[in-house]
């Protein structure tokens, strides 16, 4: 870990201030991703790192020049006579629709510096190119407009090269989804599978002669549109960096891209490092891969109201799995699966499409499914590379699977052939998918069918075989253990001798609800567990994180985390115990499946999970120990539904069980609302019952994070929420410890909070969400599991919360005194929102979650720390006008004193009617523009648009309104046009107390070390 | 759909895997080999290196490009092979993708290999099998249908006798000025000087096509001759000594030629089976290697400096440098196993690599070597 950690934005104002205390002699800017190259450039042209005498480190700031400006970059490959696609960077749309005429249609547009493809867009016409233009010039000054190759094959490779000119490939990528759709939102294999080696080495060679003359030093990224015709090439694009294709190549290839490059950065020569899998060979090598690695982007645009779920040069995305095969259509099963969007595989799931043509054309996130469809419905291939431009060997490998699924389903129980089954699971089809082909009942039991599959296959001795990454392709020996299973082989590479084995299960991909900090967890997990002296044995397949580093723990399976291959790696490696505590919510719902298979659950038993996890049960358990909920009731028919409602009163919020991150989650608000969302909610919960609950408004919402054994908590911390109830958690400003939470509520929080810990008797980690209104307390969720916060609790009050569950996992004793309490300062963890990139999305917060990442800030106080967090998400101090939307009435009354700030401190304040009205009867000023409806000057969309808003502070008038508003008009407009945006009367408050009070100067620099 | 097992390959510690024949369907012995590239099966399957051996793929998909066309470029050399048939007695591979997608390609591997009378088999857990390879060092082995068939070792015969050409044959390259045709090459980062039109006598040992090709790219007249011929008799100006399979010890009459060749101080460039002659020819040992080199990824590091080239290999035998006589040094050296990739002679035009700067199929760094050889001091 590192020596120093600050907990402040990487902009180019605080890492100044940063290099003028800490004085460093060298920096490194490309293992940050774009932010970090973009902040490096920034302090770069401002002569920050002459002046305090900084080197940087790896890849020198010239080159990441000539790669990030797209004239500069064409330049540079002219010089060496290599293909690009014909371009012209403009800096006003009248240029780029005369360049674009030149080019001709269609054509893509681009721009510089820009993370994710953000802003690019595709046009086929004048009209399109316009629309995208304006949109993109709101967050550059240079666009390029480049003639689109759509339909051409995306290759990529990932290039290291040293000091001393040594340069390698270690892994080149082939892109399912041809030349239109961002690789990012690509499926992606390793290596590729269409390109001969005289296409292979051509672009491995050029990749060589690109990354030489631009002089990188570390590890960078080329992407190559590559002709379907011809070996005809075009270079798209250098990222001089460590990107998520860099992170996708090292765990596909098990090569450390990135600790590769930080060396060869401090000067060592590639021939110099080991190959850090086998020890015995050096890291100046191509991996050779014997296996197929396929990579699927997950996305959840599901969560976000008025989204377009089309795909194309824009990443949406939020995360991505990674499955490893010897057979493509083994690996691409089981990465729909690992998908956790409810898919099954390729095949046996329930999902129709209307126009299959249509599906095909224009690629969503469930392109690949339809082009099943397509398959099962007799398509020719040729028509379905037409409309895709899928390569048909790709297609061929999916009629493979279909082939079998129609092959499976002419078999029942008896009469499947052993050689079919077996081939089946060699095409990666679960137990689940063969249960449900052979199976043919009225109403089946999927559980118990899924498990006689198994049954069947292990007494015919169809077991899947453990194999290594070791880089080299079997030829020398590897000495570390990362591992992936596959029917396709005969025997296991390695020998199941281990004693005091544990397992610890991961969280699978990042999600909206699930990122990163459940895989600190895991880590941490791991890491203590080791120190105890266990063995720990990880499974993950999220390529972007760290537990799947095989370095991490002691053996790494990178494979599913399905029941079927949980119970695989179980038996196999007949462990003490299985810890599903801090992988978030996927293990954690496997909890009573595998206590019913008799699986050793180390914690918290799963008894107790179930009881807090089934509504039904968890809510005698609350009656039982006369703990408040709000009222609710599990409704079967919409009818009991809506008398519930009627008795309590709207608005009703309705949810399934078993929900992480407010899947399928609404509130309603009347009776047309509730029938809607019921019908939502159904069709994704399934199995579990829909649960209706009173929604309180108003409240507070108060959170506990703890660790007991026995029942008995040992260490606990209370955050409170910036933002009433309402919220969802994980899209909530968290405060810790809490600032406006009265001792009182406080005090019987934890009195609940240990009733509740001991009549279910835990044992490892917990989180409790309270709501407090006027003194009452009611209870509305409680997960037996590691939460989001745990890492943020356990950074903010330096006690390690996981290490300390971990510990009373394995039955150490752990007691002690922590203090989490009298802090003197404060932490803020505030939520990182993608708006921008979801087209349409209306960026407003509800009880569905919606961020993508987090922050957290230290500071001598809330309003500091607050300040910061929110500087590190994006936010920009306004610097003088400011438009006032505030809402309903009661929102309006509750920022008055806000606004009264907003001009004391000087700025220009704009509103809109209704808000202007309202302050000019309380004695303040604002200029009043018309409503985006109105279509008169002065427009709100005009000021936008124009720019001459810093800031908007719309509160939307309620939480479920569908209807295209004016209200949602000028929240996406300030989205698009990249203005700070505040819609919670809550937060907008805390925003301005913070800027009445601190300048950006007034922060202080101080590292996490310096809290004390 | 069914994956009807119905061929053995078996190893001669007694070994047995079980597959699915795609190929032809007849019974072969050889010695059994794994490469660890993950393309260029059709380069792979007519390196004449390979004959007498059965090839197995690390590798799992093989096939997804089918095979290409014999057209001829402007030397009149096969395109896409690099020989004009395949040369491994077997190939064994894990997933064999039936449904080919390529614009060049003309018929499916399977095709391919039932017309040439090969057999392939898939279906075969080829990591276990290289893994055995690995363990135990390479091993005879046979691919069984039906009956049975005695084992073959290919390194106790002269085996390169059945695969180099039978008469010379002349290619001129004088009228091609400047006809760089794959457009891969990399520029020397030693120097260039202006090469002349030299003639140069290849002698085939099993030579791959891209060697002839990149010869004749740098407008030299290429003389290939078999690997016994007595070529002192012929005018030119300097010598390659080609790839080819076995051991090279076997090959005495080429030994002996070279060594002539060397007292009348003939600039002499040996690639792979030539490196192994040379440094036998200058009075070196070589030795079998346990398993050898079969791969597209192997660092080689040129002597004396910090580079490293990442090159293709095929060779089951390498020099012992420690047996390198006075005035001979190594060229480049393995750095995964520290194992001789190249001499040269201190004083003299003579040097030699074990890895391919042809490549085909692999990485094309090394071609500079062709000029670098070209660049040497030539006496005549």
């Amino acid at each position: 870990m590192a020596d120093k950690i600050y907990f402040l934005p990487v902009t180019a104002y605080f890492v100044e201030r940063i290099i003028k205390k800490e004085k460093p002699d060298g920096i490194m800017l490309s293992f940050g991703g774009q932010t970090a190259l973009n902040c490096g450039v920034e302090l770069a042209d401002n002569g920050i790192f002459k002046k305090y005498k900084v080197e940087v480190l790896g890849t020198p700031i010239e080159a990441i020049k000539n790669t990030e400006d797209r004239q500069l970059f064409v330049k540079k490959l002219n010089e060496i006579s290599l293909k690009v696609p014909e371009s012209k960077a403009v800096t006003s749309i009248e240029e780029g629709l005369k360049a674009a005429k030149k080019i001709t249609y269609p054509v893509m547009a681009r721009i510089a510096y820009a993370l994710g493809g953000q802003g690019s867009g595709i046009a086929e016409n004048e009209k399109q190119l316009k629309e995208i233009l304006k949109r993109a010039f709101s967050y550059s000054k240079q666009i390029l407009v480049e003639k689109y190759l759509g339909g051409w094959k995306e290759i990529e490779y990932e290039v290291v090269r040293d000091c001393y000119d040594n340069c390698i490939t270690v892994c080149n990528m082939e892109n399912f989804d041809p030349m239109g759709v961002h690789t990012g939102e690509s499926i992606v294999v390793a290596p590729s599978q269409t390109l001969t080696n005289s296409e292979y080495h051509k672009l491995r060679e050029i990749s060589i002669r690109v990354i030489r003359h631009l002089g990188i030093v570390g590890e960078c990224n080329i992407q190559f549109a590559f002709d379907t015709n011809s070996e005809d090439y075009r270079i798209i694009e250098v990222n001089a960096r460590l990107s998520r294709s860099s992170a996708l190549a090292s765990k596909a290839t098990g090569y450390p891209l990135a600790f590769v490059a930080a060396k060869l950065a401090l000067g060592y020569s590639l021939a110099e490092l080991e190959n850090s899998i086998t020890k015995v060979t050096k890291a100046c090598f191509e991996p050779a891969l014997d296996y197929i690695v396929v990579k699927i982007p997950r996305w959840d645009m599901e969560k976000f109201r008025r989204v377009s779920f089309e795909i194309g040069s824009e990443m949406k995305s939020v995360g991505e799995v990674m499955a490893i095969g010897r057979k493509f259509e083994e690996a691409i099963q089981k990465a729909l699966r690992m998908l956790g969007v409810n898919l099954h595989g390729l095949v046996c799931n329930k999902i129709q499409f209307e126009n299959i043509d249509k599906e095909l054309k224009n690629p969503t996130d469930k392109r690949i499914l339809a082009v099943a469809e397509a398959i099962r419905k007799n398509y020719p291939i040729d028509k379905i590379y037409s409309l895709t431009k899928i390569d048909k060997w790709f297609l061929h490998k999916i009629k493979n699977i279909v082939d079998m699924e129609k092959e499976l389903g002419r078999f029942n129980l008896k009469s499947i052939p052993k050689e079919l089954l077996r081939a089946a699971k060699q095409h990666g089809f679960s137990d689940f998918q063969i249960s449900r082909l052979l199976i043919k009942e009225k109403s089946p039991d999927y559980g118990k069918n899924m498990l006689k599959i198994r049954d069947l296959r292990k007494k015919h001795e169809i077991v899947p075989y453990v194999k290594q990454i070791d880089t080299l392709a079997a030829e020398w020996p590897a000495k570390t253990n990362y591992l992936y299973l596959t029917y396709n082989a005969s025997r296991d590479d390695i020998i199941f001798d281990g004693k005091n084995n544990i397992i610890v299960l991961g969280s699978g991909a990042y999600r909206i609800g699930s990122s990163v900090e459940f895989d600190w967890c895991c880590v941490n997990a791991v890491f203590t567990l080791r120190k105890l002296g266990y063995k720990a044995i990880m499974l993950n397949y999220n390529p972007e994180t760290v537990s799947t580093d095989y370095d991490v723990c002691d053996k790494l399976y990178f494979d599913e985390m399905s029941l079927e291959r949980v119970l695989d790696i179980y038996e196999k490696e007949r462990p003490l115990g299985i810890v599903i505590s801090m992988g978030g919510q996927i293990p954690n719902n496997l909890a009573m499946r595998l206590y019913r298979l008799k699986v050793n659950i180390l914690g918290t038993s799963a008894l107790s999970i179930d009881n807090a996890e089934d509504r039904h049960k968890f809510s005698k358990l609350c009656d039982n120990l006369r703990i408040d909920q709000p009222g609710w009731i599990e409704a079967k028919t919409i009818k009991e539904a809506e008398r519930f409602a009627r008795k309590v009163s709207y608005p009703v919020l309705i949810r399934p069980s078993y929900v992480l991150s407010g899947a399928a989650m609404s509130v309603a608000f009347n009776k047309t609302e509730l029938r809607k969302y019921l019908e939502k909610a159904t069709l994704v919960s399934k199995e579990n019952p829909v649960v209706i609950s009173k929604f309180i408004t108003d409240a507070k919402e108060i959170e506990i994070d703890a660790v007991a054994v026995n029942g008995e908590i040992v260490i606990y911390a209370i955050s409170e929420h910036v933002e009433n109830a309402g919220v969802h958690s994980g899209d909530a400003t968290m405060v810790l410890p809490p600032q406006y939470t009265y001792l009182e509520t406080i005090r019987r929080i934890k009195e609940i909070a240990k009733k509740i810990s001991r009549e279910l008797k835990i044992t490892g980690p917990f989180n409790i969400q309270f709501i407090a209104k006027q003194n009452e307390i009611k209870v509305i969720e409680c997960n037996l599991r590691a939460s989001r916060s745990f890492p943020f609790v356990s950074k903010v009050t330096k006690n390690n919360f996981i290490e300390l569950a971990t510990k009373a996992i394995m039955g150490m004793d752990i007691s002690g005194k922590y203090n989490t309490v009298d802090l003197d300062y404060v932490g803020v963890k505030a939520p990182q929102f993608s708006f921008s990139r979801l087209r349409g999305a209306d960026p407003v917060l509800g009880v569905e979650m919606a961020s993508t990442g987090e922050v957290a800030c230290l500071g001598k106080d809330m309003n500091e720390a607050f300040l910061k967090a929110f500087l590190s998400v994006g936010f920009k101090i306004p610097s003088s006008n400011v438009l006032l939307s505030t809402g309903p009435i009661k929102s309006k009354a509750y920022l008055l004193e806000s606004v009264r700030k907003l001009e004391k401190m000087g700025f220009n304040l704009y509103a809109t009617k209704g808000t202007a009205d309202f302050l000019r009867e309380n004695n303040v000023y604002a200029k009043v523009l018309h409503w985006p409806s109105e279509k008169k000057e002065p427009n709100i969309l005009t000021y936008l648009a124009e720019r001459k808003i810093d800031m908007v502070i719309n509160i939307p008038k309620s939480f479920e309104e569908e209807e295209l508003t004016n209200d949602y008009l000028i929240r996406r407009k300030a989205v698009d046009f990249n203005i700070p945006l505040l819609t919670n009367p809550q937060n907008t408050k805390v925003f301005i107390d913070a800027i009445s009070r601190f300048k950006i100067e007034d922060l202080e620099i101080k590292s996490w070390d310096e809290y004390s | 759909m069914l994956l009807k097992k119905n061929v053995k390959l078996i190893l001669e510690d007694g070994s047995v895997f079980y597959g699915v024949s795609f190929g032809a369907e007849k019974n072969v012995s050889g010695e059994v080999v794994f490469n660890t590239g993950m393309v260029g099966y059709n380069e792979s399957l007519t390196d004449p290196s390979y004959k007498g051996q059965i090839l197995c793929l690390t590798y799992p998909l093989i096939g997804n490009y089918g095979v290409p066309s014999w057209e001829k470029d402007i030397y009149g050399i096969p395109r896409h092979f690099e020989s004009s048939r395949i040369q491994v007695q077997a190939l064994v591979v894990s997933d064999y993708s039936f449904d080919y997608s390529h614009w060049n390609a003309a018929k499916s591997l399977a095709e391919w290999l039932k017309d040439e009378n090969i057999p392939g088999i898939y279906g075969i857990d080829t990591r276990a099998l290289t893994k055995k390879l690995r363990e135990k060092g390479a091993m005879l082995g046979k691919v069984v249908f039906n009956g049975d068939i005695d084992f073959f070792d290919p390194n106790a015969i002269d085996i390169v006798k059945e695969v180099t050409i039978k008469k010379p044959v002349v290619y001129n390259s004088a009228d091609k000025t400047n006809s760089n045709i794959n457009n891969t090459i990399i520029k020397n980062p030693l120097n260039n000087k202006n090469i002349q039109n030299k003639k140069i006598i290849l002698i085939d040992c099993g030579v791959k096509n891209n060697i002839i090709r990149s010869l004749l790219q740098r407008n030299v007249s290429v003389i290939r001759v078999p690997y016994d011929y007595d070529f002192f008799k012929l005018d030119f100006d300097g010598i390659v000594i080609s790839n080819g399979p076995g051991n090279p010890k076997m090959c005495k009459k080429t030994i002996k030629n070279v060594r002539k060749a060397m007292q009348k101080e003939i600039p002499v460039f040996g690639i792979c089976l030539g490196n192994q002659i040379l440094a036998l020819a200058a009075g070196g040992n070589t030795y079998k290697l346990k398993y050898g080199h079969r791969s597209q990824n192997q660092p080689c590091l040129l002597k004396g400096t910090k580079r490293c080239f990442i090159t293709a290999q095929n060779h089951g035998f390498a020099v012992d440098t420690k047996t390198l006589p006075k005035n001979w040094q190594p060229l480049f050296t393995n750095i995964n196993d520290n194992t001789n990739e190249g001499i040269k002679h201190k004083t003299k035009p003579f040097m030699s690599v074990q890895f391919h700067p042809e490549a085909a199929p692999g990485p094309v760094d090394t071609e500079f070597l062709f000029d670098e050889f070209l660049n040497l001091k030539w006496n005549r």
